[in-house]
């Protein structure tokens, strides 16, 4: 992989067109030649390569299999590009790309179990499609209309975590609880390679290999917290720190959705079986700016990004789905027509959105009632309600 | 989203607030103009914010009716930028904003002097910006010491001079505000009635709700005239009292007028200015300017003393570089620029903008006058693009033009110097030893001492003197 010079540090070396050989799978020890190997299943040009260890993970994905991954993958980029859109048009105060992140977010999405329960930091939209979030409660946040979108339990997933890595402390505990249910759900925490610096992460770690907890820790490494480029504080590949609190960790393509898939559900095995925790670095990028208040420009060289376009996720797959002669114009056309309808919804969803009444904001405070709040919120309406009387006396 | 009150197939397109907490943005340039039919989603302009120039999308399918604003206008958040006609297009969801809108517009068409709009702050344009300036805290000090009334009742205790209607004016505007409670305050703005103008007769001077009303029904006892109509009678004043305000005019301090004022007092309090001026006999310059003009090979080309004295300023700059270099506070370095990026100050309709010529240096006379022209004549047309305006190095201002001979021009912030050439006037000279009628030109030279001591800088105005003065002494300095 070709880097710029603004970058120091082997961390972000990737070596990602350089299909691994053998497992890409590091055991807790000491770091051993190989160990920073991708694993990957198909390149950048849409060539399948076989792989010994992982290839009996996704066995099972045909062709419709891949074609219905490459169809989640081409709405929830539309479904980005739709809500940048609205931001722009000032519908939304702000918006957290994921573009470029596609495959990393539905490979591993769509390897979970509807009883696992994800948390995640703000830009994991698209695992939340994969959930089955109803479109517009991605919005509601992005649009000042509600503290949070949707309710955890209806599709175990929490609401996206603005902290940087707390969210990794949440899973541990969550998954510390499967252990007491003597359950066989997993936790997933998603968060990216800036989150890997913050000292909840590495406590999450801590935490989730001594009680051996079913948690895997996703970490998007997208190359860039905000403008700092993921060089400056990995100074070796953030896989490797994994087996220093002693967890198995992988470095998988996160451009390549199967391979995504596969490393993912090999965790989930693992966690399942009482194998405790794992942790994934999917190597990516961002392809779009921080936020919509963020400008990459300024601090990204532009060759980078055509680099990485090059390795898009999106298209790696449709050449994979063209040489298998699953690419015709009517599978094409119908994917197109389902983004289409599910932009539409987005956006009716978001305009039509009503706003959040004033006492709204007691809603949710406490699970149960509180005596405290509730003077509070009487207060406030009262307040409230000294406006209202004001034009009946008024001339208005 | 504005529904238009007359038409409601026009949609009107406010700017958003495209980063966070920005409160205007430039538009840099329109992809589509008056007629377009735009779908959904299409790019219709470049927006450059204080953080990004981003692209945005068009909000509606079909006919772009209004541009409300030129490309290169500095735009205020909220305010309309473009006008839809969206008869062709698919029906949309209409925004849940838009019953407010259309309440806001209502009480603005009252005679509100500041009708209170209600707009929804969470999405897109951020909160509305209060126009009555900074919030106000009440002094603790004031009402724990128990004064009964509010302060405009104390003012006529204060000393004669406090009392001109002038001054009484400013220190109204100083004044704490009267003490109610917002439903009342919300009450007073929608009735028009200046809480100032009222005594309260609530506990602790308070306003009540029944003050405010009692004001709306005239009735005297609880209404307190303002101290600005009341004190005219009582001090004799030259003119008839009006309102302030009523002779002058306030225009928002915006735009290029704010960037340059801006610049101007960065510049002016960070670098330490030193002027040099140099009066000389330019004719030679004005000789050889006719003759060129005369020439084939300059046919077509707009050449002026400018495009002289650019020249020289390039030369003068290669044996004296320091005037081509920048003062590097936070990495306390300081920048030697190779190139002469030659910045170039134009009076345009947005204002002053000094757009400059890359790599100037390496331009022949004639390049340098086509540079100058196209220059020029996109910064008067406002088509100046941001890219233009920025990497200056040096510059020059030509107060000429205005019939000027001297000042003491500021610098472009970042830049060691800048150079004013003054009027070429027909003036009595010393010449061969007797009086002539000569072409007589001043230059002022301002340089940042910090980077540029007066060795150099008098040795490249001495050397900008001397090639105008004769131009083939250009031979013996390149």
């Amino acid at each position: 992989m070709a880097q710029d010079g603004t970058r120091p540090g082997p961390g972000s070396t990737g070596g990602i067109d350089d299909a691994g050989p053998a497992t890409g799978t590091v055991l807790p020890g000491p770091a051993r030649p190989g160990a920073d190997d991708l694993v990957q299943l198909i390149d950048s040009h849409g060539v399948r390569h076989p792989h010994a260890h992982y290839d009996a993970l996704v066995a099972d994905i045909d062709g419709p299999a891949l074609q219905k991954l490459y169809e989640d993958m081409v709405v929830v980029r539309r479904i980005d590009a739709e809500a940048t859109a609205l931001q722009r048009q000032g519908e939304l105060a702000l918006w957290p790309p994921l573009l470029g992140q596609e495959a990393a977010q539905i490979g591993s999405g769509r390897a979970l179990r509807s009883d696992d329960f994800v948390f995640s930091s703000y830009r994991e939209n698209a695992v939340a499609y994969c959930r089955g979030v109803d479109l517009s409660d991605i919005l509601r946040v992005w649009r000042g209309n509600a503290s949070s979108g949707w309710d955890p339990y209806t599709i175990n997933m929490a609401t996206p975590q603005v902290i940087i890595g707390a969210q990794t402390l949440h899973a541990t505990g969550y998954a510390m609880g499967i252990i007491n249910d003597g359950d066989d759900a997993v936790a997933v925490a998603y968060f990216g390679d800036g989150a890997t610096s913050q000292g909840d992460v590495n406590e999450s770690m801590v935490f989730a290999a001594s009680y051996q907890a079913p948690v895997i820790f996703f970490c998007q490494n997208n190359h860039w917290a905000i403008s700092e480029p993921v060089g400056l504080q990995a100074h070796v590949p953030i896989a490797r720190r994994a087996p220093g609190f002693g967890i198995p960790s992988v470095r998988v393509d996160g451009n390549d959705v199967l391979a995504c898939l596969a490393v993912t559900r090999e965790a989930l095995a693992r966690a399942r079986s009482g194998g405790g925790p794992t942790f994934i670095e999917a190597v990516t990028y961002r392809m779009g700016p921080h936020t919509t208040a963020d400008d990459p420009t300024r601090y990204r060289d532009a060759n980078e990004l055509e680099d990485w376009a090059a390795r898009d996720p999106l298209a790696r797959l449709a050449a994979l789905l063209d040489s298998l002669g699953l690419l015709e114009a009517e599978y094409t056309d119908s994917v197109k027509a389902t983004a289409d309808a599910v932009a539409a919804e987005l956006r009716q969803g978001c305009l039509s959105m009503p706003e959040p009444a004033p006492s709204d904001v007691f809603k949710h405070v406490y699970s149960t009632p509180n005596s405290w709040l509730d003077r509070q919120q009487d207060h406030y309406e009262r307040y409230l309600a000294s406006f209202a009387q004001a034009p009946q006396e008024g001339p208005r | 989203m504005t529904t238009s009150r007359t038409n409601t197939r026009i949609r009107e397109f406010r700017l958003p607030d495209l980063g966070e907490g920005l409160t205007e943005s430039e538009i840099v340039q329109w992809h589509v103009a008056e007629g377009d039919t735009v779908e959904l989603n299409q790019i219709i302009a470049d927006v450059e914010t204080a953080k990004a120039v981003v692209e945005l999308p068009s909000p509606y399918a079909g006919v772009v009716v209004r541009l409300h604003e030129a490309a290169g206008t500095v735009v205020d958040v909220g305010a309309p930028i473009v006008s839809f006609d969206v008869e062709a297009g698919p029906d949309l969801p209409t925004a849940p904003s838009a019953p407010d809108q259309a309440v806001s517009e209502e009480e603005a068409a009252r005679d509100e002097p500041a009708p209170a709009k209600r707009e929804p702050n969470l999405v897109g344009y951020g909160a509305a910006v209060e126009k009555g300036g900074r919030p106000q805290r009440r002094s603790r000090g004031l009402s724990a010491a128990g004064t009964p009334q509010p302060a405009a009742a104390a003012l006529p205790a204060a000393s004669p001079a406090a009392a001109a209607p002038s001054v009484a004016a400013g220190t109204a505007q100083h004044r704490e505000r009267p003490r109610s409670t917002p439903p009342v305050r919300k009450l007073a703005r929608d009735l028009g009635i200046p809480l100032d103008s009222l005594t309260g007769t609530g506990p602790g001077a308070l306003i009540t709700r029944a003050d405010v009303l009692a004001a709306l029904a005239g009735a005297p006892s609880s209404v307190a005239p303002t101290v600005v109509q009341d004190r005219p009678e009582a001090l004799p004043s030259p003119t008839p009292p009006t309102q302030p305000g009523a002779r002058e005019t306030r225009t928002p301090i915006r735009g290029v007028r704010k960037h340059t004022a801006a610049a101007m007092v960065a510049s002016a309090f960070t670098a330490p200015h030193a002027t040099e001026f140099l009066t000389i006999d330019v004719t030679p310059t004005m000789e050889l300017l006719a003759e060129l003009k005369a020439s084939r090979a300059f046919e077509g080309t707009r050449i002026t003393p400018l495009t002289v004295v650019a020249k020289a300023v390039c030369i003068a700059i290669a044996r004296n570089p320091s005037l081509n270099s920048s003062w590097d506070e936070p990495a306390q370095e300081i920048v030697q620029y190779a190139d002469v990026n030659l910045g170039i100050a134009a009076a345009t309709p947005r204002g002053l903008l000094v757009p400059n010529i890359k790599a100037a240096q390496a331009l022949t006379l004639k390049g340098l006058a086509q540079a100058l022209g196209s220059l020029t004549e996109t910064a008067r047309a406002g088509r100046t693009a941001p890219a233009d305006l920025a990497g200056g190095t040096v510059s020059i201002t030509n107060i000429g033009v205005f019939g000027i001979d001297a000042g003491t021009p500021i610098l472009n912030p970042g830049e060691a110097a800048i150079l004013a050439m003054g009027a070429v006037r027909s003036m009595p000279w010393e010449y061969r030893g007797e009086i002539a009628l000569r072409s007589v030109m001043t230059l002022s030279l301002s340089f940042d001492h910090r980077l540029v001591d007066g060795e150099q800088g008098s040795r490249f105005l001495a050397d900008v003197g001397t090639i105008l003065r004769n131009p083939a002494m250009v031979l013996t300095m390149v």
